[in-house]
């Protein structure tokens, strides 16, 4: 039927029934932006992007100073330091810093993470020189006014405490506690608790940054309209004089686990709905089936069509999604089930979760659940590189992971190489059971649900973690 | 920086846009109905978000949980949204996929109501009302959500009733309701359909053709009631919401010119000054200077029709109180309204915002759904490309005119959300005590 037939029509009396599904058209070629190396004499390297889609260009430094490497007794230095560039540097205060970029365009935002922490600056080609010159004056001219040292510390006590009333953080921190030894650094948020955060100073933050913000720990990715020559020239204008050794490795520790199972509520009275965390310390980024864990991930939580969002949403109307995922760090990050669901349904969401992690290590999942995630991670591969952003963050992947130049090249390979077989080998190796904790930031009345359903004790903590039930 | 843009319509009413982009092999597919909350009727607060849920549950071809499963399995991104005035669904796919979203959208345009079963309803209701305890009810602050609208707006005003809805409204809603609210606003004539990307546009057209051409035009939608409202809100409005908060934070909100007009550009351009980034006068004093603010920042509602809102988001730091808290905004405030901008703050933003918006059209989705925008509000997809030079276009006289004219007292309203149990502050102002309804009932 021609369109001209219908077009006054009652929607009520369609004629015409939908055309069959299409198939689809042979792919095209795909490949990840073209990228170069190189290093300056003083051990700062360079990865260079050309992508000149846009006048546009992002360059991420990316600086050995995460808060694996925090020294001892100083959880959240490494945050407030790299916060801290942005608030007074070269004799500008923060004010003025920001006058600066802004006033061009540009933008600067600072990041801290487990492995590194980062500076990521935008701005349109044009500005490049002018933007990338105040960055330098950030990284290798901090000032740290005391002023700001105490203002940001207070920021961050501020951030501290919206979160003893917000169910999401408060979960995902009370399940890091839960998961790894008390003194392990990653029991403890990486920004700092109330307590370490007080106690640090202006000096710890110069220390830290003297220890570790040096230019054979400094890695600049450049994306965008820009040039390996002109990248280089910068680079080497701005940064060639910094002089500096390497930082050394973060300490081991870091990731050590507890054992055994644990079932507790962390009681926020007459909550509507409880805040679910299930799991336990996964493997490091570098271990050696990284993608046959993450394919095992994405079957059983990682995509909207996972089976643990289509049982908990879809089958039951649990919850507005449930998702798991690896946290992929240098060192054993955690691994876990993540949902929100009704209060009423606590214990039986936990147990949908609980088998499900069971059947994912019992029997091998079906070829067409296989397909849906290979084909899923294969296919979206191009989407996620649209922007200059992106794909820095991919390119500094390459350094905090030490990754081979031909990673991204052989990504979608690697995942179509994943099988039925080194799935259930990835979930057996990965998930276990016996290593399980659960943790419920909700009303402490679920705990009873909890009870029945494990057939466990539930202990029952207050939000800053103190026993409230014997 | 330019957008190629072709436009055509097709004979029952749909309108096409495309946007070419060779770049990398992918394309977005996005589809604006021009419907929203603001056309539910009363008893049904949430129906469009509901609505929206209903359709991912599949169509006359397409099984429940296939839409999903479809999209991901072809390598595409997919998700819905739903807004006061408008329902968006969009998906981003390899090229060679192009012809699967367009089968899946045409399908949930022509061919919905078969797959519609009570049990689907039911299970979507339980979802979207999880929905609501997790971004709402059980989220510090969520509620500023319903209630900024129910102060800024008049009782009975399209824009003022909940988007999420009520748990008892959302029980209410029947089959029944789908059919109806399908009928009058799924039609092709009440939507806008963008793809962007790596496509030759004479097969992305037959394509288009072969798929939406035989579904039939609506009947027309019910007049939305007018929605024009004065330039301000005639007093000052104050609502305190204790809650289980730690911290006083407050939303300040001012009508301001509807999206779309030089006045609009003007109020935007303010509103960076106030709140965009560290450089803006609400951080540099309140969180640098004056240390009583953790965090601000203001930001526009992009409203089309009736009026926009220019909305001001300060949240306090533990050791200030309310009064100083708020002392400090509405000086801010005044400061502006009394002495205006200067040549720099306005350079600032303006070029602030010119590489946030190129930055944002890096991507596919994102370039088509602004094409969608600007094709639903206004008929012209083209305004895309005409942004930067609005922003440009606008002067330090305009900002002025507008800080004079819509930062006045009377047309400020406040949302302070207060620590519950804060006894000084809850006896000063009861919940709700002190609203004043300036608007004639």
């Amino acid at each position: 039927m021609s369109s001209a037939d219908v077009v006054t029509g009652s929607r009520g009396a369609l004629a015409a029934a939908p055309a069959d599904r299409p198939l689809p058209a042979p792919p095209r070629e795909y490949q990840f932006p073209r990228f170069s190396r190189a290093t300056l004499p003083n051990g700062l390297r360079l990865i260079v992007a050309p992508v000149r889609k846009l006048p546009l260009v992002t360059v991420l430094a990316v600086i050995e100073a995460g808060a694996a490497a925090e020294p001892a007794g100083k959880q959240g230095v490494a945050a407030l330091t790299v916060d801290l560039l942005l608030e007074g540097a070269a004799g500008m205060d923060g004010a003025a810093l920001s006058d600066r970029f802004e006033g061009i365009g540009a933008t600067v935002d600072a990041h801290a993470d487990w492995d590194v922490v980062a500076l990521s600056l935008t701005t349109l080609a044009a500005q490049l020189p002018e933007a990338l010159a105040l960055v330098r004056d950030l990284l290798r001219s901090p000032d740290f006014p005391e002023r700001e040292v105490a203002r940001l510390k207070e920021e961050r006590l501020a951030e501290l405490l919206q979160q003893r009333a917000e169910p999401r953080g408060l979960a995902d921190e009370h399940f890091a506690r839960a998961v790894y030894q008390p003194e392990a650094r990653f029991a403890v948020p990486a920004g700092g608790d109330p307590g370490s955060v007080r106690a640090l100073s202006g000096d710890d933050v110069r220390a830290f940054y003297r220890a570790r913000f040096l230019p054979a720990g400094v890695s600049l990715m450049f994306a965008g309209d820009v040039s390996m020559e002109q990248a280089r020239l910068l680079a080497d204008e701005l940064f060639g004089d910094w002089q500096g050794t390497q930082p050394p490795a973060a300490p081991g520790g870091i990731d050590d686990a507890r054992s055994g199972p644990l079932v507790r509520v962390v009681a926020k009275d007459e909550a509507p709905q409880s805040e679910v965390r299930v799991g336990h310390v996964g493997p490091a980024r570098g271990t050696e089936d990284y993608f046959d864990a993450m394919v095992m991930n994405a079957v059983l939580g990682g995509l909207f069509s996972s089976r643990i969002n289509l049982n908990l949403r879809e089958v039951h109307g649990y919850t507005y999604g449930a998702f798991s995922g690896f946290d992929w760090r240098r060192a054993r990050g955690p691994w876990g089930v993540s949902t929100a669901v009704k209060s009423d349904v606590t214990g039986a969401a936990v147990r949908e979760i609980l088998a499900e992690i069971d059947r994912m290590r019992t029997e091998e999942i079906g070829p067409d659940e296989l397909t849906l995630a290979t084909s899923y991670l294969d296919g979206v591969f191009p989407i996620r590189y649209e922007t200059t952003a992106a794909i820095a963050s991919a390119l500094a992947n390459l350094v905090i992971h030490e990754l081979p130049d031909d990673y991204h090249d052989r990504y979608r390979e690697r995942v179509r190489a994943v099988t039925t077989g080194s799935v259930l080998r990835a979930a057996q190796r990965h998930l276990d059971p016996a290593q399980l904790r659960i943790v419920v930031v909700g009303d402490p009345g679920v705990a009873a649900s909890l009870r029945e359903v494990t057939g466990r004790t539930v202990d029952v903590v207050s939000a800053n973690g103190m026993e409230v039930v014997p | 920086m330019h957008i190629p843009i072709e436009s055509t319509e097709l004979p029952n009413g749909l309108k096409v846009i495309l946007s070419e982009d060779h770049t990398a092999p992918l394309v977005a597919v996005n589809l604006w109905y021009h419907v929203g909350s603001a056309n539910e009727r009363l008893g049904r607060t949430g129906f469009a978000h509901l609505f929206e849920h209903m359709l991912f549950q599949g169509s006359v071809n397409v099984g429940s949980n296939e839409h999903f499963e479809l999209v991901q399995r072809a390598g595409g991104t997919l998700n819905g949204s739903t807004w006061l005035d408008r329902t968006n669904y969009f998906e981003t796919v390899p090229s060679n996929q192009l012809e699967l979203a367009l089968w899946l959208e045409a399908n949930r345009m022509g061919w919905l109501l078969p797959a519609m079963t009570q049990q689907k309803l039911d299970t979507q209701r339980d979802v979207v009302q999880n929905e609501r305890r997790w971004s709402m009810d059980n989220q510090p602050y969520g509620t500023w959500w319903e209630r900024l609208p129910a102060i800024a707006f008049p009782a009975g005003h399209p824009f003022n009733h909940s988007l999420i809805g009520s748990i008892e409204d959302l029980d209410a809603a029947s089959l029944d309701d789908i059919a109806q609210f399908f009928a009058t606003y799924y039609t092709p004539d009440n939507a806008v359909l963008t793809i962007a990307g790596d496509f030759e546009p004479a097969e992305a057209r037959a394509m288009v053709t072969r798929h939406f051409g035989a579904i039939p035009r609506g009947a027309g939608k019910p007049p939305l009631p007018d929605m024009s409202l004065p330039p301000t809100f005639g007093g000052a409005m104050r609502e305190v919401v204790p809650d289980d908060v730690m911290l006083p934070r407050l939303f300040l909100a001012f009508r301001s010119p509807v999206f779309g007009t030089d006045e609009y550009y003007a109020a935007s351009v303010a509103g960076a000054i106030l709140g965009l980034r560290k450089g803006s006068r609400l951080h540099r004093s309140l969180v640098r200077e004056q240390q009583i603010a953790s965090e601000a920042q203001a930001f526009t509602y992009d409203l089309a029709k009736g009026s926009d809102l220019l909305v001001v988001d300060v949240t306090a730091r533990p050791e200030t109180t309310v009064e100083a808290l708020e002392g400090a905004v509405h000086a801010e405030i005044d400061g502006m309204m009394r002495d205006g901008v200067t040549e720099a703050e306005v350079a600032r933003v303006i070029t602030l915002i010119e590489t946030e918006f190129v930055a944002a059209l890096q991507s596919a989705s994102d370039r088509a759904d602004r094409l969608s925008m600007f094709a639903t509000y206004f008929g012209d997809p083209e305004l895309v490309n005409r942004q930067a030079s609005r922003y440009r276009a606008v002067t330090v006289a305009q900002v002025n005119a507008f800080a004079r004219e819509r930062l006045v007292h009377d047309n400020r309203a406040s949302l302070l959300y207060v620590p519950r149990g804060d006894a000084v502050e809850a006896d000063a102002a009861p919940p709700q005590s002190d609203l004043a309804m300036a608007e004639a009932p």
